[in-house]
């Protein structure tokens, strides 16, 4: 296989800040990298260098084999970029949005017409293709910015944090359009805050934070590094929380913390966890009002790889930092 | 470069008949400005309605089409504060297909104004006293005076945080340009140090240059309209020397 996406020690400086510091990135043809970080880790910086807007300090990147920065030109007929902000005009209707952006890739008015029927269509915009962009909704306009990104039919799609600020059901639809693409065969690279985003899309995840790579692993190796998932038990009684305590211990990795106070979570390995706490439970005769296993979140998974507290380690250094 | 920079001006002209205050700067505004300075300070400056229009109109083109030759850096600014200039960097076009669509967009703006200005004119009673091709180089006159000036709004545009802030400077600059001018009363009425600023200033002679090529006079006296034209072509040549290198050099900075 031949690599669609390759970086070799990325560094950008914005003033005496590094946004990156020697980033290696690689992507194979065909399939998904999740670049994992919070807010200000180098992420958009990083896309922005690979989708040739932005020129590293130092270091290489190709994309289909083209270098970003000699063959900027050729390496825009192969990419789409979809940002952080939808990057629409609002003042126009969504079908000018994609014909005009048709045009520019050297489409025919009527090929371009054409094409951008197909995108609207594809991605439920029919209805609203005659009205001004700005009527949009959020969930809306991000499916717009999303079909201006695959007008030309791009090799290789660059998503930067395609669902922040999308309510679950919208991020749901992101997430299938997503799916749709990597079908088809194409090669994307997805900057994302939530582990379970990059978890449920990515073949493999990069975790960076402060423009270096801190991780780099299969989602399923990387759940693994940093605690595998954590249960949470919200019991209908108050009363009953010391039982849940001591339930929780025999199944969990550690002592259980109280992020509420009628809430109590602990890490767990074991993937037959669930089970055995809601057969323990109806044994023990206790009744909840909420139980679930979830991915650990960002926070939980800096605490893990780093083992220092991201929002303590942070608030001398976030500072700057473009994002 | 060429067909990308067309279908970019095509944009902004859309973006204009969608943005209702764009599109009042270039056919209303004109007509107010007409009305309220013809028929309400008219007599009092030219003894008559009909005098003063043939005075002020060619003034009025020129400071019409001054301020929708600085709403270039809001418009541009505005494009790279909604992020709409990522995707153009993006797509596989020529850096400056942005920068020049959106001049072409502004020429197709002027036009539109100057038309207007110039039907409404006649409707109310100016007369052109110079042959056709008179008018069509006054045409061409301000419109390459306008697109030599766009590039200091252009400049401002790539520099300042905020639309607004492109608009405010903007206008700091307009402001002394046209009203201290020969746009409204004849330079003589004005007292000596104006009259000063108002010889030097590029805008009066642009405005002289109209009037000459429209109504067959001027306004100064012992200048014919050619030394005019000569005037503002300098003056063209001295706006595009000084702003048109910084403001591409920004312009590319921030694309």
């Amino acid at each position: 296989m031949t690599a669609a996406i390759e970086a070799r020690g990325l560094v950008k400086r914005f003033g005496k800040t590094k946004a990156l510091d020697g980033i290696d990135l690689t992507v194979e043809e065909g399939r998904v990298l999740g670049v994992l970080g919070p807010n200000g880790a180098g992420k958009t910086t990083a896309v922005r260098i690979l989708a040739t807007l932005l020129k590293p300090d130092g270091g290489t990147a190709t994309v289909s084999g083209l270098d970003v920065v000699h063959q900027a030109t050729a390496v825009r007929r192969k990419i789409g970029l979809t940002g952080q902000f939808a990057s629409v005009d609002e003042d126009l209707t969504g079908m000018q949005n994609l014909v005009m952006v048709g045009q520019l890739l050297d489409l025919t008015t009527r090929q371009a017409k054409i094409r951008a029927s197909e995108l609207l269509a594809e991605f439920d915009l029919t209805d609203a293709a005659g009205r001004l962009a700005k009527t949009y909704s959020g969930g809306m306009r991000r499916r717009l910015d999303l079909s201006a990104s695959l007008i030309g039919r791009p090799a290789v799609v660059f998503l930067d944090e395609p669902t922040t600020g999308l309510d679950p059901a919208k991020r749901d639809d992101v997430w299938d359009m997503i799916r749709a693409l990597v079908k088809q065969g194409t090669t994307i690279l997805l900057t994302t805050q939530y582990l379970e985003e990059a978890d449920a899309l990515a073949n493999e995840i990069t975790v960076i934070d402060h423009g270096s790579i801190i991780a780099h692993d299969t989602p399923q190796g990387l759940k693994r590094q940093v605690g595998g998932q954590t249960l949470e038990v919200r019991p209908t009684d108050v009363a009953s929380l010391p039982r849940v305590r001591e339930l929780m211990i025999r199944f969990g990795t550690r002592e259980p913390e109280q992020p509420a106070p009628d809430l109590l979570s602990v890490p767990v390995t074991d993937e037959s966890a669930l089970t055995q706490v809601v057969a323990a439970l109806s044994a023990e005769n206790i009744s909840v009002s909420e139980l679930s296993l979830r991915l650990p979140s960002l926070d939980e998974v800096f605490y893990s790889l780093t083992g220092q507290n991201r929002t303590a380690a942070d608030a001398t250094t976030t500072k700057g930092a473009a994002a | 470069m060429l067909r990308d920079s067309l279908i970019l001006a095509r944009r902004s002209v859309v973006k204009m008949t969608r943005n209702p205050e764009q599109f009042i700067d270039v056919t209303l505004q004109p007509i107010i400005l007409t009305v309220v300075f013809v028929f309400i300070f008219g007599g009092a400056i030219a003894g008559s309605t009909g005098a003063y229009v043939e005075f002020a109109l060619p003034g009025i083109i020129v400071q019409t089409i001054m301020f929708t030759s600085l709403t270039i850096g809001v418009n541009l600014n505005t494009d790279i504060q909604k992020g709409i200039f990522d995707r153009f960097r993006s797509l596989p076009i020529a850096r400056s297909a942005p920068l020049f669509g959106a001049v072409l967009g502004d020429i197709v703006r002027h036009s539109i104004a100057i038309t207007v200005t110039l039907v409404f004119g006649a409707i109310i009673g100016f007369q052109f006293q110079t042959p056709w091709w008179h008018v069509a180089i006054a045409i061409l006159l301000i419109i390459t005076f306008a697109v030599s000036l766009c590039w200091v709004s252009v400049l401002i545009g790539m520099l300042a945080r905020s639309a607004g802030a492109v608009q405010g400077l903007s206008f700091l600059i307009v402001f002394p340009l046209t009203f201290g001018s020969s746009t409204f009363v004849p330079a003589s009425t004005l007292p000596t140090w104006l009259q000063g600023w108002v010889a030097i200033n590029p805008v009066t002679h642009v405005i002289e240059s109209m009037r000459g090529l429209l109504t067959g006079s001027t306004s100064v006296a012992g200048d014919t309209t050619t030394g005019q034209i000569l005037w503002v072509i300098a003056s063209c040549v001295v706006l595009v020397g000084v702003f048109f290198p910084p403001a591409t050099w920004a312009y590319r900075r921030k694309i």
